[in-house]
C-alpha cells in the first residue's frame, strides 16, 4: 500500500513548469516592448507576415505529406542497415543552420552536383533560390522529423491490431482506414505543429534560399528591429504577431486531433503484413529517394569537414567540451519538464489545456526577442558574459521543450488510457509506477526526445550571441567566428565536430531509449 | 518481461543526472574563475565584433600587446556582427560596464553619437587614411575598400563599373543591408555614385544577384564554394588567400567609379570606470605596436606600422575613394534601403 507521500503531483509539477516557461516566454517579451513606445506594424512587415505564413504553411504541409510515404516504407520493410538509416535521417535537424545550407547549395547549387549531372544532358543549372529553395531546405529538416514522429506512431499501434486485421481478412485499404487513418490523424496536427512553427522562426534559411529581401521573414525583421535600429517596441509587437500565428496553428491542431483509442497490446513489434508485388518496389523507390536527398548534402558537409579537421585551432577543444555541458545539462531539463506537462495533461489534470498549450508556446518564440529580453534583465545586475553558460542551458532548455513534450504526449496519453486502470487496482502509485510503468513504457519517445534536445541544444546559437564573453564560446559560435574571419576550411572541420559529436549524442540517447522499449 | 529492463534506465539517467550537475558546478567555476583572480589589476572591457577575437585573428595579438604596457586586463567582450553593434551598446546603457566600443564603422557612428552614450577621445595621434577623416568621438583603427572578389581562372571579363556589372550576366552574391555591414556599405556605394538613378541600378543588377546573405561569412562561404562569379568582400581578401593559404587565384574587380570605404572605428564610452585606462587604449590605437598587428583583421592599418604592409595589401588599389560622412549616411541610408528592398523584393 503505498503512502500519500510516495505520490508523486504532476499537476503541480506542471503548474511550476508552465509558470517557468510563461514568465520566459511572455515576461521577456514584456520587458523587450517596456523599453520604449508603442508601434504600429508597417507595409514592409506586413508583406513579411504574408511570406512568413505562406513558407511556414507549404513547408508544414510538404514535409508532413512527403513523410507518410516514406515512413509506412520504414515501418514495413525489414533490410540491412534499416536501423543506421533511420538513425542517420535524424541528423539534418542537428546542422547549424549556415552549414546546412552550404550542404544544400553544394548539392543542389547552380555548380552543384545536381546541377552537374543535368549539363551532362545539356540541362540548364539548378536555381534553388526562390520559394521552392526555402520549401526544399524546410523540408530537408523537417521530413527526417515528422518521419521518426509517423514512424513512433506505427509502432505505438499494438500488433494484435494488425493481426486481427489479417485474421478478418482486411484489404490494405480496410487497414489503411481503420488503423493507419487514426493513427495519422492523432499524430500529423502536432507533427504539423511543430514544422509550421519552426518554420516561423526561419531567417537565415529564408533569406538566403529565398534569394533576396522578398523573402524577409518576421523573424528577420525582428533581428532589424532589435540589432540594427534599436527598436524594441517594434522588436516586441513583430514577435507577438509571430506569436499570434503560431498560436493559431496550435489552435487549429486541436480542432483536428483525433484519437486513436486502440486500446491495450502485450507490447510486441509491429506486424505489418508487406504489401507484394509493384508496392514492394514503390516503398523501395521511396526509401532510396528520402536516403539521398538527406544523405546527400549530408556526405558533402562530411566530406568537407573532413579536408579542414587539420586545421583546427586547439581552443575548439574547449568550446567543444562547453558545448557538452551546456547539452547535457539542458537535456536533463529539457525531460522532466516535457515528462511533468505530458503526464499532467495525458492525466487530464486540473488546467491540463493551459499546461498543454503552454508546452507548444516556446515554438513560437523569437529566440532573438527572448535573449534580449533576459539580456535586459540580468544586465543591470550581473555582467552578461557572466551568465553566458546557465542562460544559454535554461533558454536551450526551454526552446527543446516542445519538442520533447510533443513526442511524449501521444504516448503519454496512450498509456494513460491503456494501463491506468490496471496500475490503479494493483495500487501501484508514485514512484513505483513511474518506475515500473511509465518510464519502461515510454522509453522510446523518452530517449528519442533526449537525442533531439540534446542534439539540438548542442547546435543551438540562439542566445549565446548575445552573452558570450571571452570564456563562454560555444562550439556554433566557434564556426561562425571562423567563417568571419576568412577560416572557411576550418569552420568546415569545427562543424564537422559539432556534427559529429551532436550526433552521437542523439545516437546515445535515442538508442538507449529504443533498447528499453523493445 | 520488459519491465525488468526499468533499472537500466533509471541508473543512466541518474548517472547523467549527476554528470549534468558536476558539469554546471564545473562550468561555473570555470566561468566565476577569472572574475575572482583579477580583481586586483584593473580591466578593461573593450566590445568588439565576433570575427575580431578570433583565436587567430588581430584581437588576441591587440591583448598581449597592450597588456604588455598597461598593466592591466583587457578583456574583449562578443558584440555579435560588426552592423549590431550600436544596438548592443544601446542595450547596455548607461549600468555597462562596457568601456571602449571597437568595432562600429562609419555608416553607424551618428546614431550611436546620437544615443549619447559615448565621450570625446582627446585624441590627436594623425592617421594615414586616403581621405581625410576627423571625430570628436570615435578614432579610427583600420579601413577597407568595398569590392567584388572574383576567382581569376573562372572569370575573364572582369566588369569595370556597375552598369558594366549590371548588362553582364556575372553572377553575385551579396549581404543584406539590413543585418551586414558590407551590405550597407553596397547600398551606399552605389547611393554616392547614381544618386537618383541609383533604383536603375539596383533594377539592372537584379539578374545578376543570386541571393542575398544576412552575414558576410554566408556570402563569402558561398563564393568559395563556386556558387557564384563574385562576392561583395574587400580589395584586401585576395591578399587572406595568398597569405594564409598561398592561393594567389582570387582578385578584386577595380571600378573606375571609386570604391565604398569602410573606416572601422573606436570609442570610448561616457560611463566608462577606466576613463584613463580607455584613453590609453585609444592612444594605444594609434601606436606601432597596435598598427602593426592588426593587419590580422585582413584590412588596412589606420597608420601605416614601420614593417609596412603585408604582401598583396598594394595589389588593388583603385584610383578613387567614396565615403559619406556620418550625418549624411544616417540621412541617405533609409530612402535608399527602401529602394533597395521595392526593386529586389519583386
Amino acid at each position: 500500500m503505498a503512502s500519500r507521500s510516495s505520490q508523486i503531483n504532476y499537476a503541480m509539477g506542471a503548474a511550476i513548469v508552465a509558470a517557468l516557461v510563461v514568465v520566459l516566454t511572455f515576461g521577456m517579451a514584456a520587458v523587450v516592448w517596456a523599453e520604449a513606445g508603442s508601434f504600429w506594424p508597417t507595409a514592409t512587415d506586413w508583406a513579411a507576415v504574408r511570406f512568413t505564413l505562406l513558407q511556414a504553411v507549404l513547408s508544414a504541409g510538404l514535409s508532413c505529406l512527403l513523410a507518410v510515404p516514406v515512413a509506412r516504407a520504414l515501418a514495413r520493410r525489414y533490410f540491412v542497415g534499416r536501423g543506421i538509416l533511420i538513425t542517420l535521417m535524424g541528423a539534418p535537424f542537428l546542422l547549424p543552420v549556415i552549414v546546412a545550407v552550404l550542404g544544400l547549395v553544394i548539392v543542389f547549387g547552380r555548380a552543384g552536383i545536381v546541377s552537374d549531372v543535368m549539363a551532362l544532358f545539356g540541362l540548364p543549372p539548378l536555381s534553388i533560390y526562390g520559394l521552392h529553395g526555402v520549401l526544399l531546405a524546410h523540408v530537408f529538416f523537417n521530413l527526417p522529423l515528422v518521419t521518426r514522429m509517423l514512424l513512433m506512431g506505427w509502432q505505438a499501434i499494438p500488433s494484435e491490431r494488425f493481426r486481427l486485421s489479417a485474421s478478418l481478412g482486411m484489404t490494405e485499404g480496410a487497414v489503411y482506414r481503420h488503423l493507419e487513418l487514426p493513427m495519422l490523424r492523432s499524430v500529423l496536427p502536432g507533427a504539423a505543429a511543430v514544422v509550421f512553427t519552426i518554420c516561423l522562426t526561419s531567417f537565415v534559411v529564408a533569406l538566403t534560399l529565398g534569394g533576396g529581401p522578398g523573402a524577409t521573414t518576421v523573424e528577420l525583421a525582428i533581428y532589424k528591429a532589435l540589432r540594427f535600429d534599436y527598436e524594441p517596441a517594434r522588436a516586441a509587437a513583430l514577435s507577438l504577431l509571430q506569436f499570434a500565428m503560431g498560436a493559431g496553428e496550435v489552435a487549429l491542431g486541436w480542432a483536428v486531433l483525433g484519437s486513436t483509442g486502440f486500446g491495450v497490446g502485450l507490447g510486441r513489434k509491429v506486424e505489418m503484413r508487406p504489401p507484394r508485388g509493384w508496392r514492394f518496389w514503390v516503398d523501395i523507390l521511396v526509401i532510396f529517394i528520402a536516403a539521398s536527398f538527406l544523405l546527400l548534402p549530408l556526405s558533402a558537409i562530411v566530406l568537407r569537414g573532413i579536408a579542414g579537421l587539420a586545421d583546427l585551432p586547439l581552443g575548439m577543444i574547449v568550446a567543444l567540451v562547453r558545448s557538452f555541458a551546456v547539452a547535457l545539462t539542458s537535456t536533463v531539463l529539457t525531460v522532466v519538464a516535457a515528462l511533468l506537462l505530458a503526464l499532467a495533461v495525458a492525466r487530464k489534470a486540473k488546467g491540463a489545456k493551459l499546461f498543454d498549450a503552454v508546452a507548444t508556446l516556446p515554438l513560437a518564440v523569437s529566440g532573438l526577442v527572448l535573449g534580449t529580453g533576459l539580456f535586459l534583465t540580468v544586465q543591470p545586475y550581473v555582467r552578461p558574459e557572466a551568465l553566458a553558460l546557465p542562460v544559454t542551458v535554461l533558454v536551450n532548455a526551454l526552446l527543446s521543450l516542445p519538442y520533447v513534450y510533443s513526442l511524449l504526449l501521444p504516448e503519454a496519453r496512450a498509456l494513460h488510457v491503456d494501463y491506468d486502470r490496471l496500475a490503479r487496482s494493483l495500487a501501484l502509485v508514485g514512484v513505483a509506477r513511474l518506475r515500473w510503468v511509465t518510464l519502461p513504457r515510454l522509453a522510446r519517445p523518452l530517449g528519442f526526445g533526449a537525442g533531439l534536445a540534446a542534439s539540438l541544444s548542442m547546435g543551438d546559437l540562439g542566445v549565446i550571441t548575445l552573452f558570450a564573453g571571452e570564456s563562454g564560446t560555444t562550439l556554433p559560435l566557434y564556426v561562425h567566428r571562423l567563417m568571419g574571419a576568412y577560416r572557411m576550411e576550418a569552420a568546415a572541420g569545427a562543424a564537422l565536430v559539432l556534427v559529429v559529436f551532436s550526433f552521437a549524442l542523439f545516437v546515445l540517447f535515442d538508442g538507449m531509449g529504443r533498447r528499453v522499449a523493445t | 518481461m520488459e519491465y525488468l529492463q526499468a533499472r537500466p534506465v533509471l541508473s543512466q539517467l541518474e548517472k547523467d543526472m549527476k554528470t549534468s550537475i558536476l558539469a554546471l558546478g564545473f562550468v561555473s567555476v570555470v566561468a566565476g574563475f577569472p572574475c575572482a583572480a583579477v580583481a586586483k589589476t584593473p580591466v578593461l572591457n573593450v566590445l568588439t565584433y565576433d570575427s575580431f577575437n578570433e583565436e587567430w585573428g588581430a584581437g588576441p595579438s591587440v591583448e598581449k600587446a597592450f597588456e604588455a604596457s598597461c598593466s592591466c586586463d583587457l578583456k574583449f567582450v562578443s558584440g555579435g556582427s560588426a552592423a549590431t553593434m550600436v544596438a548592443r551598446v544601446q542595450m547596455e546603457g548607461k549600468s555597462s560596464d562596457i568601456d571602449v566600443v571597437l568595432g562600429l564603422d562609419t555608416n553607424m557612428t551618428a546614431a550611436a553619437t546620437a544615443s549619447g552614450l559615448f565621450a570625446p577621445h582627446g585624441q590627436t595621434w594623425k592617421n594615414d587614411l586616403p581621405v581625410s577623416f576627423s571625430d570628436p568621438y570615435f578614432v579610427p583603427y583600420d579601413w577597407g575598400w568595398l569590392a567584388f572578389v572574383y576567382n581569376k581562372n573562372k572569370l575573364s571579363d572582369v566588369p569595370k563599373t556597375f552598369e558594366e556589372l549590371a548588362a553582364s550576366d556575372i553572377k553575385i552574391v551579396i549581404e543584406d543591408p539590413r543585418s551586414s555591414a558590407p551590405g550597407l556599405g553596397l547600398l551606399l556605394w552605389i547611393k554616392t555614385i547614381y544618386g537618383d538613378k541609383a533604383k536603375e541600378i539596383w533594377t539592372g543588377l537584379a539578374d545578376n544577384i543570386v541571393t542575398v546573405t544576412p552575414s558576410w561569412a554566408g556570402a563569402y562561404g558561398m563564393f568559395t564554394e563556386g556558387e557564384v562569379d563574385m562576392v561583395l568582400s574587400y580589395t584586401t581578401s585576395p591578399a587572406y588567400h595568398l597569405i594564409a593559404e598561398n592561393d594567389d587565384t582570387k582578385a578584386a574587380a577595380v571600378f573606375d567609379e571609386g570604391h565604398y570605404m569602410q573606416i572601422e572605428v573606436a570609442g570610448k564610452l561616457a560611463a566608462t570606470d577606466q576613463p584613463e585606462l580607455a584613453d590609453q587604449f585609444l592612444a594605444f590605437i594609434g601606436s606601432d605596436a597596435f598598427q602593426s598587428v592588426i593587419t590580422k583583421n585582413w584590412a588596412y592599418p589606420a597608420v601605416t606600422p614601420s614593417v609596412g604592409l603585408p604582401e598583396g595589401f598594394d595589389r588593388f588599389r583603385p584610383a578613387k575613394s567614396l565615403i559619406l560622412s556620418a550625418t549624411d549616411a544616417v540621412a541617405v541610408r533609409d530612402g535608399a534601403l527602401a529602394e533597395w528592398q521595392a526593386v529586389l523584393a519583386k
